[in-house]
């Protein structure tokens, strides 16, 4: 085990720990409602939400996956990128109609809005469970960047991760959003500035650019298809329908949405909107990580199956090119930057929770304080839940599962995304062109191989075509096929129910809803104690 | 945290619905968002190998400077339609 490294995870992680148990005092407020303790009663700033949305989309999993997918399968690999860079620029309109609608009827869930604007639990409660489902196998993920980290300190077994996810559950209870929303401010200069020295050293003891991408050319030149240094024909497609699903999906899953729903207006949102490509601008940087690996010979480690862990080459590239110091910070950065998403994950899956099955089905007249205690208590229960995924059942099936959430989650987008814009889809249609985009997506992940893995089911998010008996090696993402059903379904059906003229649901919203905004001035704050 | 008065803004107004004739986010400047949105996805224009730069391969230099167009062109629409939002 190296001890500095340790010495200075640990001292960072009890920081962040103090600062998390403090943040309750952060903006305080006496109201004791779900609202505060989920959404900081909806009151971020922008450079506060900068970071704060930030820090809450770009997990550690994401740092060390998104290299080792370059590392391992080449160009596909960097398929985050066009994603990264198409996101913003796609939700910038969607989501401040869904700030403006959230706002005024308080809505703290996707599945709020979807009951409000369609009249329907029933599509409410399919919403909500599909942002659970993919949300728990993300929260899991955020362990595994972790143990990539603890297995090239050298400490082994799972102890680490059950201490630091107890202390998590600890002050997210207590504090709610803003214990990651403060840490998340050490998250983000931790990871400036480790990629920033990152960037610039490693290339310099590699021998260059021109070297590093010559090594990773040749590495590639020399495995066999399938994985290539430029795209092929065979992957192009898959290429942009992983990113354009991807992109779509980030803002349908609850952690998302929550976090720009902590915002004080709509300003707020544009202008974070305008900014967060700056995220994806470091993200870019970290996926070199990946091919630096290559040049740099760096093998994966085994992990705790025994079996060599792709995730373990940020880590251990950290670990052979930095002295061990500066190896601990970026250490500490990598599970500093597990902490924030995943308290903010559990805090959005309980939200679903307790607004759209608790609050629906169980207790029809909770009150705001009763709301607030479920939210904590099940967030508590999302994050036993997440650790036991990674003690008790193979890790790779948190991979499998969360790949597959990608392309569930992406199944909401008719009665969300579409939703915010026209209430002419039919509820009974929304229902059934879920129905059969989960089933869709579920089928062709269960065709679908992993060859790596030598595992001839759940293997992966490419579809190839030829499973359509036709002569093409092209492949698509599963998302992508899955949701073009969803939609044929729902307007094929809503055409039929129409027709028919089965009713819809009331809309509790009105057109003028969407454009609800808080006005931007100070002054127009309500009265807070000074010294908060 | 100390109350700055801001002596040009509008009066406290703490929740505004929409004002009336704002009750849109149509511009014509919302069109350029198409920009880094359709760019990134016109794979045949960057999957090759040169024009390098400082050592990087097109394919790599150019998908990352995506992210700053997407940006510039999000901040500057943002700019251009603030007094109507």
């Amino acid at each position: 085990m190296n001890v500095t490294e340790f010495v200075i995870v640990v001292v960072l992680f009890a920081a962040v720990s103090v600062l998390g148990f403090w943040a309750h005092r952060w903006r305080r407020s006496s109201d004791v409602s779900l609202e505060q303790w989920a959404l900081a009663g909806r009151g971020f700033r922008s450079w506060v939400s900068w970071f704060v949305i930030g820090g809450d989309l770009y997990t550690a999993y994401t740092y060390v996956a998104v290299p080792a997918l370059l590392f391992g399968a080449g160009a596909i690999g960097f398929y985050a990128l066009p994603y990264v860079a198409i996101e913003y620029p796609l939700v910038f309109l969607i989501m401040i109609r869904f700030w403006s609608v959230s706002k005024t009827h308080g809505y703290i869930t996707a599945a709020d809005f979807v009951r409000g604007r369609f009249g329907s639990p029933t599509l409410a409660l399919a919403v909500a469970i599909t942002g659970i489902v993919a949300t728990m196998p993300y929260i899991a993920l955020n362990l595994i960047g972790m143990q990539a980290v603890l297995t090239t300190i050298g400490i082994h077994g799972y102890w680490p991760l059950v201490i630091a996810f107890a202390v998590l559950a600890a002050f997210t209870f207590t504090s709610g959003v803003r214990a990651p929303a403060m840490i998340s401010f050490v998250k983000d200069a931790l990871v400036y500035l480790v990629i920033g020295v990152a960037i610039f050293y490693i290339p310099h003891r590699l021998g260059g650019w021109n070297h590093i991408f010559n090594a990773y050319d040749a590495h590639f030149k020399a495995t066999p298809p399938g994985t290539a240094s430029l795209l092929t024909s065979a992957n192009q497609l898959q290429y942009i329908t992983l990113a354009v699903g991807s992109a779509f999906a980030i803002f349908l899953y609850p952690h998302a949405i929550t976090g720009v729903i902590t915002t004080r207006n709509r300003a707020v949102v544009k202008r974070t909107m305008a900014a967060l490509p700056i995220y994806s601008f470091v993200l870019g940087l970290i996926a070199l990580f990946g091919v630096m690996a290559i040049a740099g010979h760096i093998k994966p480690l085994i992990g705790p199956t025994g079996k060599p862990d792709t995730n373990t080459v940020v880590p251990n590239l950290f670990q052979h090119m930095f002295p061990s110091g500066f190896a601990g910070l970026a250490f500490a950065m990598i599970i500093i930057g597990a902490l924030v998403p995943a308290a903010f994950m559990s805090i959005a899956a309980a939200n679903l929770f307790t607004r759209n099955i608790y609050k629906e089905y169980i207790r029809r007249d909770a009150t705001e304080q009763e709301q607030a205690w479920s939210s904590k208590i099940v967030s508590l229960l999302v994050k036993v839940g997440a650790l036991l995924f990674i003690l008790l059942i193979n890790p790779q099936f948190s991979i499998d599962l969360q790949l597959l959430g990608g392309a569930i989650i992406l199944q909401t987008l008719p009665s969300v995304m579409i939703g915010l814009y026209t209430r002419w889809l039919h509820r009974g249609a929304l229902l059934a062109g879920w129905a059969a985009g989960m089933i869709v997506s579920i089928w062709t992940f269960y065709l679908t191989p992993n060859i790596a893995l030598h595992q001839a089911h759940w293997g992966g998010t490419g579809f190839t075509l030829s499973h359509l008996g036709l002569h093409t090696e092209t492949a698509i993402y599963i998302g992508f096929i899955a949701v073009v059903v969803n939609l044929a379904v729902a307007f094929g059906g809503t055409a039929l129910l129409r027709a028919f003229k089965v009713a819809s649901g009331p809309d509790q919203t009105a057109a003028a809803d969407y454009f609800t905004d808080v006005a931007d001035t100070r002054a127009a704050e309500p009265a807070v104690p000074a010294g908060t | 945290m100390t109350q700055v008065p801001h002596p040009q803004e509008p009066p406290p107004d703490l929740l505004t619905s929409a004002a009336p004739g704002r009750r849109s986010d149509h511009s014509p400047w919302n069109w350029l968002l198409l920009i880094p949105i359709v760019l990134p996805l016109l794979v045949p224009i960057y999957n090759r190998w040169e024009p390098k730069l400082g050592g990087f391969p097109f394919f790599f230099w150019f998908q990352i400077s995506f992210t700053l167009l997407a940006a510039a062109v999000t901040a500057f629409v943002f700019v251009k339609t603030k007094r109507r939002s």
